[in-house]
């Protein structure tokens, strides 16, 4: 459960203001499939960043799961990123020396799980989403849907509550960008709160619920 | 994190720029190899010095005639400075710590043998000197235990002084010119070689007595003392200082224990070692220099993925762990290589030349190897800071 109240979010450019989110309040319960459409600097990513906590609102409260995030210590934040949220990105954000295998099996190490435990939950992951024969490649000779995949099933691999996804589909071609769509669309199935930023009114309308944001604001939440 | 991972993560790191990170441990190798070279033959020298000193044993005490005061040597100068005699040698072998006592009075003088002559150092000593100075006796014997003023005219030659005078031909027995003196050849020593500058072997030992007169000397230059191992040269030293000082009236005398010796001498040594050691430290500063800019290069190039940490629930604390143990392996993989540089070296160096001998101890090794991962360490905290300190949006930003 995400509730947002009277959330700015203010950046200073030189002397100047600019309102990246004013007054936005919104929420979002469990299981949910969001979609967050709006024109280009319309604050969609910011209002991302707050919810995943990696950014702060210069005002307005935030609760998720009943508990005051906006209010905790920056360890205690990540504690929540840990467990809580997935982030999905247009750019994949693959880190390019490390294997598909071992990019899924990240969070899990940076967790301090063992080993073989990890092997079990990375390779059943690598099956779900169709990677099985590529667990050992790195970024660079995967393809851009694989790629995708791959942060997916590292986004999922902590078994979050909610995932986060910004543009995902930006940077993939139509048939690549419709099959990552349907996996999200999946694992929001199975119960995950599912939030995406996207400009492609098309992948937008299947989402049940639409937020469109012009100015920092939400416009429209139908 | 575990361990294991943490090492994982850190060497992928540092192994996905295989050219810039051997060149950066490179920086930190050749400091290491400095320290570990210089401190290796620092030691040598140090080895080699002290076995020169103590190939003639630990339990010795020498006394010299004349004081030294901190004005310097008070001695031959001022007249009331009583010579050293060979009665005082015969007063310290009485005292029940003395095992052996010997008259020493050196000095150059011609010695004959039918057609050949050559200069050399004589030694007036007595009997003992071969027990106390373990010295070898290669043919014949040592001087007789004669009465020590009226010792027969009886010559022992230095290995060297018989190969010139004698060649392959019998030396034992023949009757030899020493400053115009008649001396029986009774004895041949064996080769000792040199020591801090004195050839033992170029010379000739007759006893103390007809060397005093030869030179016409009344004092004896040293006398040389070799005492039980049971009791401690302190309180020998003390021992003797109080005879001495019954029989000369005051103190005109220097007692040098060569325990003494060898703490001073080690003292220097181990300074210079050191000196030397931190000289090498120098490169390492270089080494260090080097991480942090390859380190700073590293976190600017790794901006995204210091942006992903932070999105998967990495704190900033992890952050700079992460940063700081990729510095520290960077710099300890380039200490081990300094390490086989610096040993590799050392052994190379004593192959080629044998007489400086080179000493690699266990000690500094480890303490290379501790100090090239504290230079990374220290090296890594500027860069490891800023990566901490990132805003994980925009760390994600950048691409
Ligand atoms: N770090 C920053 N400093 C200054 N201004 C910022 C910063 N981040 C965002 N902004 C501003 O806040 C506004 C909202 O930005 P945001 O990135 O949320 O837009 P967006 O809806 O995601 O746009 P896009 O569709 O292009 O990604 C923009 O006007 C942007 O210029
Ligand atoms: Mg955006």
């Amino acid at each position: 459960m995400i509730h947002l109240q009277h959330i700015e979010r203010i950046f200073l450019v030189g002397d100047e203001e600019v309102h990246a989110l004013s007054d936005v309040s919104m929420t979002a319960s469990d299981g949910e499939y969001i979609a967050i459409m709006g024109p280009s600097g319309s604050g969609k990513s910011s209002l991302l960043n707050i919810i995943g906590l990696l950014d702060r609102p210069d005002s307005g409260s935030y609760e998720l799961d009943g508990i005051k995030v906006s209010e905790l210590e920056e360890e205690q934040q990540a504690e929540i990123r840990r467990h809580k949220i997935g982030f999905v990105f247009q750019f994949f954000h693959l880190v390019p020396r490390l294997t598909a295998f071992d990019n899924i099996a990240l969070p899990l190490m940076l967790s301090g799980m063992k080993q073989e435990e990890r092997q079990v939950r990375v390779t059943a992951a690598l099956t779900a989403f169709g990677l099985g024969n590529r667990a050992g490649h790195r970024p660079d000779q995967l393809s851009g849907g694989q790629r995708q995949r791959v942060a997916i099933a590292r986004a999922t691999i902590m078994q979050p509550s909610v995932i986060l996804a910004d543009e995902p589909t930006g940077n993939l071609d139509r048939s690549s960008g419709v099959e990552v769509a349907e996996i999200l669309e999946e694992l929001n199935h199975q119960g995950i709160t599912l939030i995406m930023v996207t400009h492609d009114p098309d992948l937008g309308r299947r989402a049940r619920r639409q937020i469109l944001m012009v100015d920092g604001r939400i416009e429209n939440d139908k | 994190m575990q361990v294991n991972d943490f090492l994982r993560y850190t060497i992928y790191g540092v192994r996905a720029q295989r050219l810039r990170s051997f060149l950066t441990a490179l920086g930190i190798g050749v400091g290491i190899g400095a320290v570990v070279l210089l401190t290796s033959l620092g030691e040598g020298l140090h080895h080699f010095v002290l076995a020169e000193f103590t190939q003639f044993g630990t339990n010795l005490i020498a006394i010299n005639p004349g004081k030294v005061t901190t004005h310097g040597i008070s001695g031959a100068l001022v007249s009331n400075v009583r010579p050293l005699t060979i009665e005082d040698t015969e007063s310290l072998k009485k005292l029940p710590q003395i095992l052996d006592a010997v008259s020493v009075v050196q000095g150059n003088a011609a010695i004959e043998a039918g057609s050949h002559q050559r200069r050399t150092t004589i030694y007036g000593v007595d009997a003992s000197a071969s027990r106390v100075w373990r010295f070898g006796v290669a043919a014949g014997r040592f001087l007789p235990d004669d009465p020590p003023r009226a010792a027969r005219s009886f010559a022992v030659l230095g290995s060297k002084v018989r190969q010139e005078l004698f060649g392959s031909t019998q030396a034992l027995g023949i009757r030899v010119r020493i400053g115009g003196e008649l001396f029986r050849v009774i004895g041949s020593m064996e080769s000792k070689g040199q020591l801090l500058g004195f050839d033992l072997d170029d010379a000739v030992y007759i006893p103390a007595s007809k060397a005093l007169a030869l030179f016409n000397r009344e004092s004896l230059m040293e006398i040389d003392l070799l005492h039980s191992t049971n009791s401690s040269s302190t309180v020998v030293a003390e021992k003797v200082r109080k005879v001495l000082v019954g029989r000369h009236g005051s103190e005109d005398f220097t007692i040098t224990t060569q325990e003494k010796m060898l703490d001073v001498l080690g003292g220097v040594l181990g300074t210079l070692t050191i000196a030397v050691g931190a000289l090498g430290g120098i490169s390492l500063l270089v080494g260090g220099v080097g991480i942090l800019t390859i380190m700073s290069i590293a976190v600017n190039e790794r901006t995204g993925e210091i942006g992903l940490l932070r999105a998967l629930g990495v704190g900033r604390n992890q952050i700079l762990v992460l940063f700081l143990g990729e510095a520290v392996v960077l710099a300890a993989i380039g200490g081990l290589a300094g390490l086989g540089l610096g040993i590799g070296g050392s052994w190379f160096v004593t192959l080629l030349v044998p007489a400086l001998p080179s000493h690699t101890s266990w000690g500094y090794v480890v303490s290379a190897e501790l100090l090239a991962a504290l230079v990374g360490l220290l090296a890594g905290v500027l860069p490891a800071r800023r990566a901490a300190r990132m805003h994980p949006v925009e760390a994600l930003r950048t691409e």
